[in-house]
């Protein structure tokens, strides 16, 4: 076969470019570093106390939390039926926040991607629209409702409604740049019109990733709207908010709080990779023989 | 040398390698030939431990293989290395840092994530790449090569890896005729100037033939052929492709060549 007489030439040129890469890198390892401890060192002179000096302190009200439930943990079964109303208040808020947010999101997402969008012209202001929707924080959103329309969940679920279409509606739209188009052409040839080429040809290639991104975001939405019941948005956070002042003596209320979020968000994921895994794989997956 | 007994993989009901017996008592040019789902890749997987057996054992010089575990395990996957049908590169990094992931077995973890290969290791690695032509591709990303240069770079990588046995699945099934012949001459030449076994899986018979000193053919999971090319008969061949009397060598072919002749 065909030998070069250069190849120590082209390992010169070669070890000289390693060698290059190499200072690179250990000069942006030192330059990290050095941020690194710069910049804790300026949020800990900034801080009131001290980091350092603060630390042991840390645990005290989680331990004050477990150290009350605990004595009163023969109560926590009957605070988890008390307050089951309230988290299926928030979790409503949260799911039709999320379908909402997310069907939004799906024709937001499609008119804003680059080779699928109809309008090419729409696709940077609708962009942006998604950036602003993305940009004010839920809670903002929720305020100036709840002064408008008065408290409860309405207000609370339209704030986080917008909000997801902004997120879903970015996440939504990356996932159909890496989608392939060959099939979308191949529905073009057939004369298929935008919106049949959309749910045939992209829909089907993305909706694993679209239903993780969902159903990621629904987690994300519980918690949200366990804040908003702080701000007068009803459902459980605004029992967390009532039970988790110091000195009510509570806590143990508030750790059957803790752990039925805890609980919800347990299932959610449990739930939601099903879906995925049977989504991704399809049926075609179980008789295989789960291998390939 | 290598002694595989009773080697059997099952998934779920589905047997892809059934009982398999194989000696080999010297380094050999092996090809395996058989249809898609014959349990070709399988057995290769098996012997490489990418796949772990259901039951039966492989020897190699009297060392159980499928017993190994952890360490053990990835040293002799150093030391039998393994080139895939669609190449199995990093396409973002360059051709030579994929000839060095040869190496991986032996560098330590932080080492090679900031790429800290010795000098002697680089050079050694353009060698190998200026031996199989590829040079002056060294600074190149893998992935803006053609198929059959990304098949001589991973050819590279496993020769970086020094290893007893050179394990092919496929090697050519991606690449035109003219690319295949390089990558096949390549493969027959390692095995000649270094006494390497090769054990190649193969899909057309006349590629066996050609360059193999030994043939191996696989049906359903079991062996149903061993033996010289000169023994393979094309009823032998009909039997293992599972195919009618209308069955002609030409018709499994890649080969530009074979095109001119006569259905054997």
């Amino acid at each position: 076969m065909h030998q070069t007489t250069d190849a120590p030439q082209i390992t010169a040129d070669y070890l000289a470019h390693a060698c290059q890469k190499r200072m690179m890198n250990m000069i942006l390892l030192v330059v990290f570093v050095a941020l690194l401890i710069g910049g804790f060192g300026t949020a800990n002179a900034r801080n009131a106390g001290g980091f350092l000096n603060g630390l042991p302190n840390v645990f005290d009200f989680p331990a004050d939390v477990l150290g009350e439930a605990w004595e009163r943990a023969h109560l926590l079964p009957g605070y988890f039926l008390k307050y089951l109303p309230s988290l299926i208040e928030t979790v409503n808020i949260a799911g039709a926040a999320t379908l909402i947010g997310a069907l939004l999101a799906f024709f937001g997402a499609l008119l804003a991607t680059r080779g699928l969008a109809p309008a090419p012209r729409l696709v940077a202001p609708l962009r942006r629209v998604l950036d602003v929707l993305r940009a004010v924080p839920e809670i903002v959103i929720a305020l100036v409702l709840i002064f408008l329309l008065g408290g409860g969940p309405v207000p609370a679920m339209i704030a986080i409604a917008l909000h997801t279409v902004g997120a879903l509606g970015k996440l939504f739209s990356e996932v159909n740049e890496n989608a392939s188009l060959k099939p979308v052409d191949g529905l073009e040839s057939v004369g298929a019109g935008w919106l049949q080429r959309m749910v045939l040809g992209v829909v089907p290639q993305v909706a694993p990733n679209y239903l993780s991104y969902a159903l990621l975001r629904f987690e994300i939405n519980i918690r949200a709207s366990a804040i908003l019941g702080f701000v007068g948005a009803g459902g459980i956070g605004y029992d967390l908010r009532n039970t988790m002042s110091w000195g009510q003596g509570k806590f143990d209320e508030a750790a059957a709080i803790f752990l039925l979020i805890f609980g919800t968000i347990i299932i959610v994921d449990q739930v939601s990779s099903h879906f995925r895994n049977s989504l991704t794989h399809g049926r075609a997956y179980q008789d295989k023989g789960a291998i390939l | 040398m290598l002694v595989i007994s009773e080697l059997t993989k099952t998934f779920g009901a589905n047997t892809a390698v059934a009982r398999a017996n194989l000696k080999v008592d010297r380094p050999q040019m092996i090809g395996i030939i058989g249809r898609s789902g014959a349990g070709k890749s399988t057995l290769l997987r098996m012997l490489n431990r990418l796949t772990d057996a259901s039951s039966g054992q492989i020897l190699f010089q009297g060392r159980d293989v499928t017993a190994l575990r952890g360490a053990a395990r990835r040293g002799w996957q150093a030391e039998c290395a393994m080139i895939f049908q669609q190449f199995n590169l990093v396409p973002r990094m360059d051709v030579v840092s994929n000839v060095l992931h040869g190496t991986l077995n032996r560098r330590s973890v932080l080492g090679s994530i900031f790429n800290l290969y010795p000098d002697a290791d680089i050079t050694r690695a353009i060698e190998i790449l200026d031996r199989l032509g590829m040079a002056r591709h060294a600074p190149k990303r893998a992935e803006a090569l053609s198929g059959g240069q990304q098949q001589r770079v991973a050819i590279a990588r496993a020769l970086m890896q020094d290893p007893r046995i050179i394990l092919a699945d496929e090697p050519i099934a991606s690449l035109d005729p003219m690319n295949a012949q390089v990558v096949m001459q390549t493969l027959r030449r390692i095995h000649e100037e270094d006494g390497r076994m090769v054990i190649a899986n193969l899909h057309t018979l006349d590629t066996a033939r050609r360059y193999c000193d030994r043939v191996v053919g696989m049906r359903d999971g079991q062996i149903v052929f061993d033996g010289t090319p000169e023994q393979l008969t094309t009823g032998m061949a009909r039997e293992i492709y599972g195919a009618s009397g209308s069955f002609s060598e030409a018709a499994t072919s890649t080969e530009i060549e074979t095109l001119d002749k006569v259905p054997a």
